[in-house]
Order: structure tokens, then sequence, then C-alpha cells
């Protein structure tokens, strides 16, 4: 599966590595529900570290679009409520 | 973090829905690539640009910060350690100074190195798009063509987002970072941050160190003129050291060290 962390660009990531990976993401979301800012911070960088280990970066030239698509290292609780209501940080 | 995705695809496919032709958008969609291509190669300069000016703010303020410890180390040496005192004071408010400017520099870098990946990429899947685009246009009717184009929209719509929105953010955090650069230069202009060794208030370390350093100067010259100690010019007990002969000497180097 094909997995963009925005600002860095994509990586094809094994499924059999999904579930610990989808396990980290419930830690981001409900620390993002819960405005957790130290929740948030520590369980976005294993998420990002973790597809980063284990996956490989697809070719620049490549025209595939992500199956997944993870915020920036360095956002905020606001840009990621930003991103999931779809207005304000996507431009277009 | 399923939902950013869905949220960013329906973006990016919205400009191919609105289409006739699909074709006719393959052409309009490589123009707005290109525009893209442009907006994140200035973000780069632009970040350079503010980069550079953080460079040059901390070299003048680290001048001015080595210039005050050259200060305290002669007000020291002699002897006055109530200058040396205030010219480190001084000294303290610009490494405060200088660490932020430091900071600021390395984010700056960062968002640098960020931007020129993300414009590699880019620039990579344009061309890769443009290539796709000819063939499409070439060998499919208006009805085939469609999931092709599809295909590669999806792909450099994603990217056109991602890199808006890494300009976007650059831009946002450089605009901050420029109105504290802005008040810094405004500091160094109006010579506030001069004034801590080298103008009006801040002068008053180099003027004294300057006046004693010359009044040493003199001491010292007139005590190698008599050949005697200092102690012993405060007090003359040889009288005849000080005839016709050697004065006319005297006044020169009298003069140099008033002037230094």
């Amino acid at each position: 599966m094909i997995v963009r962390i925005l600002g860095e660009g994509q990586l094809e990531v094994a499924d059999d590595k999904l579930d610990s990976l989808n396990e980290i993401d419930r830690v981001v979301e409900s620390a993002v529900e819960s405005g957790d800012d130290h929740a948030f911070t520590t369980s976005l960088a294993a998420l990002l570290d973790g597809v980063r280990r284990s996956g490989k970066p697809l070719p620049q030239d490549s025209l595939d679009d992500s199956d997944l698509i993870l915020p920036p290292a360095d956002a905020t609780i606001e840009e990621v409520r930003q991103l999931l209501q779809g207005d304000g940080l996507i431009p277009g | 973090m399923k939902r950013i995705s869905t949220i960013f695809r329906a973006k990016a496919n919205s400009a191919l829905d609105r289409a006739e032709d699909p074709r006719e958008t393959l052409d309009y969609s490589y123009q707005r690539q290109l525009e893209m291509l442009t907006k994140v190669r200035r973000g780069v300069a632009d970040v350079a640009t503010s980069r550079k000016r953080i460079e040059l703010q901390r070299n003048q303020l680290q001048v001015q910060s080595d210039k005050l410890t050259a200060q305290a180390q002669k007000s020291l040496s002699m002897g006055r350690e109530d200058l040396a005192r205030e010219a480190l004071t001084r000294k303290s408010a610009l490494t405060g100074q200088l660490a932020d400017l430091e900071a600021q520099h390395t984010q700056l870098q960062g968002e640098e190195e960020k931007l020129t990946l993300a414009s590699q990429r880019l620039q990579a899947k344009v061309e890769s798009f443009r290539t796709r685009k000819e063939t499409i246009k070439a060998s499919y009717t208006a009805a085939e063509a469609q999931t092709r184009i599809g295909e590669a929209f999806s792909g450099i719509s994603e990217e056109m987002g991602d890199v808006g929105m890494a300009v976007q953010r650059a831009e946002d955090k450089t605009q901050a970072m420029q109105a504290r650069a802005g008040a810094i230069d405004e500091l160094i202009a109006s010579g506030a941050l001069d004034d801590a060794s080298s103008v009006n208030r801040g002068d008053d370390i180099s003027r004294e160190l300057d006046a004693m350093s010359s009044q040493a100067d003199v001491e010292s010259e007139l005590a190698a003129l008599k050949g005697s100690s200092p102690q012993a010019i405060n007090a003359p007990e040889s009288p005849a050291q000080t005839s016709a002969e050697p004065a006319a000497d005297e006044t020169a180097p009298v003069e140099k060290g008033q002037q230094s």
C-alpha cells in the first residue's frame, strides 16, 4: 500500500506492517480528538517513523496516488483538524 | 487518518469532473503543474532570502558580542571590574538574541531543504505527466481517455496538493520570522544594539577604556623618557632629568598617546 507523508513524499509499505501502524494511528486520532498535544506529538512521530522504517520510497516520477495520506511531521493538532475538515490546508 | 486521504482525493478530482472532453483538461492541468513548479521554486528562493538575512544579522550581532568580550577583557586587565561587568551585561542581552536567531536559522534551513526536495519530486512527476499526456492525446478517444487520464491525474493532483501545502506552510513560517527579523533590523539600523558598545550610551565603555589606555600610554612613555618608573613621575625627586635635552623628543610621544 502507498502512503504519503505530507511534505516528504510517498512510500510503499508492505501490507503486513499495517496492523501495528494502524494501532499507532488510532492513538494519533484519539489525541487529536481529546486535544492532547503531548500524546499527539509523540504518537504522530512514532507513526511517521514506523512508516519511514517499514516503507520503501516510491520513484519520484511515479504518478500513483496514495492509499493513505499522513500529516507532516511538524503538524499541529489544529492543522490536522483542518485537514480532516477538508478546508484551509489543502489548496485547490 | 484515512479521512485525510479521502478529502485530499476528492479535492484533487473535482477539477477533472468539470471538463467536457477530459483530454482538454490534460493541457490545462499541465499548465497548472508548471505554475505550481514555479511557485515552489519561488518559495525556495524566498526562504533562502530570509535565511541569508538572518545570517547577516547573526554576523552583525556576533561582531558586537565579540567586541564586548574584548572590552570586558581589556577592562579587567586594567583593573576595572565595574566596566567589565557592564560590557558582559550588554553582551548577555545579545547572546539571547543570537540564540533566537540561531534557532530561526535552523528552522529556515529545514524549510529550504524540504521545499527543494518537494520541487524535485514535483518536477519528476510533471515530466512524467507530460509524457503520459502526449500518449493519451495521441492514442485514445475521449471515451477511452477518461480512465487513463483519471489515473494520470490522481497522482499528480495529490502531489500538487502536497506541494501547495508545503509552500503555504513555509510562507507562513517565514512571514512570522520576517516580522521578528524586521524588528532586529530596525534595532541595528537605529544603533540601539551598537549602543551597547560603540555609539552613544555604549561608547562610555570604549571612551573610558581609551581614556585609560591613553593616560597609561602617556605615563609609561613619560616614565620611559625619564628613565624611571611611573611612580617616580608622581613624586619627582630628580629635576635634573627634566632638562632641555629630552624636551624636544617629549612632545611627539605625548601627542601619539593622546591620539590613540
